[in-house]
């Protein structure tokens, strides 16, 4: 048995929380890909005892037709700064499927 | 019009129903069979046969065939075309007016088309290939319950497949044993967990037993992880009654999804059942128990295309299609063919995927393939590849057999699937850097390493018996 290690489960918040926190060149490329699938990139953020709630607080509004990966990077950067110890994750609403293309948090909370 | 004269005695089938003139009509149902005739039988009398005794048509002539507009009702066998590679055997197209079904009705569909016709003596053997269903029918049949949207919204799960796993051994364990199987799964990062097609309710765990203890595993799971959890709870029954039933119980429990062998089961049950999923918010995964004693010969029988498309009407918001990679049949053009034809709005013939026909589902929402059997994390970039993000990846034995446990193997296909999605969208090529790109997510992850040195050897390399025709040239 010593060699059978132990699993602990910990609060996740869906895609790619079982990854280490990303770089920011990693996050770069991230929204990349969001911005050239042709989402619009949109800013959530929420209390960690929250975070299971369909609805998060929206950030100001979607940045409909956004290009900018600084641009984006900087509203995420904006978001984290207000509210420090909140999730901040990124929507890409794909407007065609009427659903998210992606989602993901890029600021876990504490 | 003159009248026509009543002539008793036997005509040939081609007379009326070989119409190589004839130009569809939008309506109509078009079907593509393969006929291998029987010899001494030509082909133009031989699809005449098939479109005959697939619509109006008997042996003989009736008089009563005359208190009616033939020419209406009857199928019309409208072209031949050779199979690649293939001299024992043809295709046959054959169009069907579209009164000649009751709307909303897979089941009228399947008894005529592949009815009496598959046990004809003057051919050898038959296969559906395809169907063409009008966009006039497919608006009169209600379709998957929710569909992939309204899943991923309902389950919260986006810009990533979803991750399942079928709990074994399949058959034997108590109800709470299985519940914790279950939960080991989901806490460890799977979203759904599967009953095997097999369970159903028998002596070692009736079914309210393992709902109930499936229940408490999945509430668990959530409250620990935060992430929205799923099991197909299997309501396949011996009867409709019963069905509806545990269905019933499964939404009392706030369960988010149930499940059912569409084909052992029966379009009827099916078609109730995805009815009652629509109604009352609960998804419905379907397996596909039966088909390859339908559709793996070549030959003879269904193609599997036309199962999903029948199911696609029919109702189910999950469908098993094979994964190409794993221990089960699956040509890999011929099964990105189907897929599509489960997910996309319309899908223009292509016959190097087997698509005999243009397939516009309209406003019809799509089915979520499922990829189980025989898969583990080493398949991992490959099925990401294959599948893209709109699937389920099912790793049963990869899973329940990590060394460490289902935790374990759960985290480590999480991982896996993470790290290939996160390179997939930095423009990494999965199939060529699969490898490296799942050695670095091991790093962080000593599940995944482990996982993978368990499964480093194991392959399925055997050729597909059903290949697309062109391969078998």
């Amino acid at each position: 048995m010593a060699e059978i290690q132990d699993y602990n489960s910990t609060p996740k918040y869906e895609t790619f929380s079982y990854l280490p926190p990303m770089t920011p060149e990693k996050i770069r490329r991230q929204i990349a890909y969001l911005v050239n699938q042709g989402w619009n990139p949109g800013i959530e953020h929420v209390e960690v005892a929250r975070a299971g709630a369909y609805f998060w607080y929206m950030w100001k509004l979607p940045m409909f037709g956004e290009q900018s990966v600084d641009v984006v990077i900087a509203e995420l950067e904006a978001c984290h700064r207000a509210h420090p110890n909140h999730h901040v994750r990124l929507v890409g609403y794909d407007n065609y499927s009427q659903s998210q293309g992606t989602s993901f948090v890029v600021f876990r909370g504490r | 019009m003159a009248a026509k004269k009543y002539e008793a005695g036997v005509k040939a089938y081609r007379q009326t129903y070989w119409m190589p003139e004839y130009a569809p009509l939008d309506s109509d149902i078009l079907a593509c069979f393969k006929i291998t005739p029987q010899a001494g039988v030509d082909r133009e009398e031989a699809a005449a046969a098939v479109a005959a005794e697939s619509s109006t048509g008997t042996w003989t002539t009736v008089w009563t065939d005359l208190l009616t507009d033939l020419d209406y009702y009857k199928g019309r066998a409208y072209r031949i075309e050779d199979v690649p590679g293939d001299d024992t055997c043809f295709y046959a197209f054959v169009a069907y007016p579209i009164d000649l079904f009751e709307e909303g009705s897979v089941v009228n569909v399947f008894t005529s088309l592949v009815g009496n016709v598959f046990g004809f003596k003057a051919i050898r053997a038959l296969r559906l290939e395809d169907v063409r269903f009008p966009l006039h029918y497919v608006k009169t049949c209600g379709g998957p319950p929710h569909g992939i949207q309204v899943e991923r919204d309902k389950m919260n799960k986006y810009g990533r497949p979803m991750l399942g796993c079928t709990i074994k051994p399949k058959l034997g364990l108590s109800a709470k044993n299985y519940g914790r199987a279950v939960y080991e799964c989901l806490r460890g990062g799977l979203d759904f967990t599967k009953d095997d097609e097999n369970v159903n309710s028998q002596p070692f765990m009736r079914w309210r037993d393992r709902f109930l203890f499936v229940a408490d595993a999945i509430h668990t799971a959530e409250a620990e992880t935060g992430e929205r959890k799923g099991h197909y709870l299997n309501v396949t029954a011996p009867t409709c009654e019963d069905m509806l039933e545990r269905a019933e119980f499964a939404k009392e429990l706030k369960m988010p999804i149930i499940m059912h062998d569409f084909l052992t089961g029966g379009f009827t049950a099916n078609t109730s059942l995805a009815n009652w999923c629509r109604k009352n918010g609960v998804l419905l995964h379907i397996h596909r128990a039966m088909h390859a004693v339908l559709d793996r010969n070549p030959h003879h029988g269904i193609h599997f295309r036309v199962l999903a498309k029948a199911l696609r009407l029919s109702g189910g918001d999950h469908l098993h299609s094979g994964t190409v990679v794993g221990k089960l049949e699956g040509d890999r053009h011929a099964t990105l063919g189907w897929i599509d034809l489960m997910r996309e709005s319309f899908i223009p013939e292509d016959r190097s995927r087997g698509i005999m026909f243009d397939q516009d589902w309209g406003s019809m929402p799509g089915v979520i393939p499922v990829a189980s059997g025989g898969i583990h994390v080493w398949h991992m970039p490959a099925l990401v590849n294959i599948f893209g993000d709109d699937s389920v990846l099912q790793f049963g034995g990869g899973t329940l057999g990590h060394p460490w446990g289902n935790a374990a193997g759960a985290a480590a296909n999480r991982v896996a699937l993470e790290a290939c999605v996160e390179a997939r969208n930095e423009g990494r090529e999965l199939e060529r850097e699969g490898k490296e790109i799942l050695t670095n997510a091991a790093k962080d992850s000593p599940e995944l390493k482990i996982a993978m040195e368990t499964w480093k050897e194991i392959k399925f390399e055997f050729d597909t018996v059903d290949k697309l025709d062109v391969v078998n040239r």
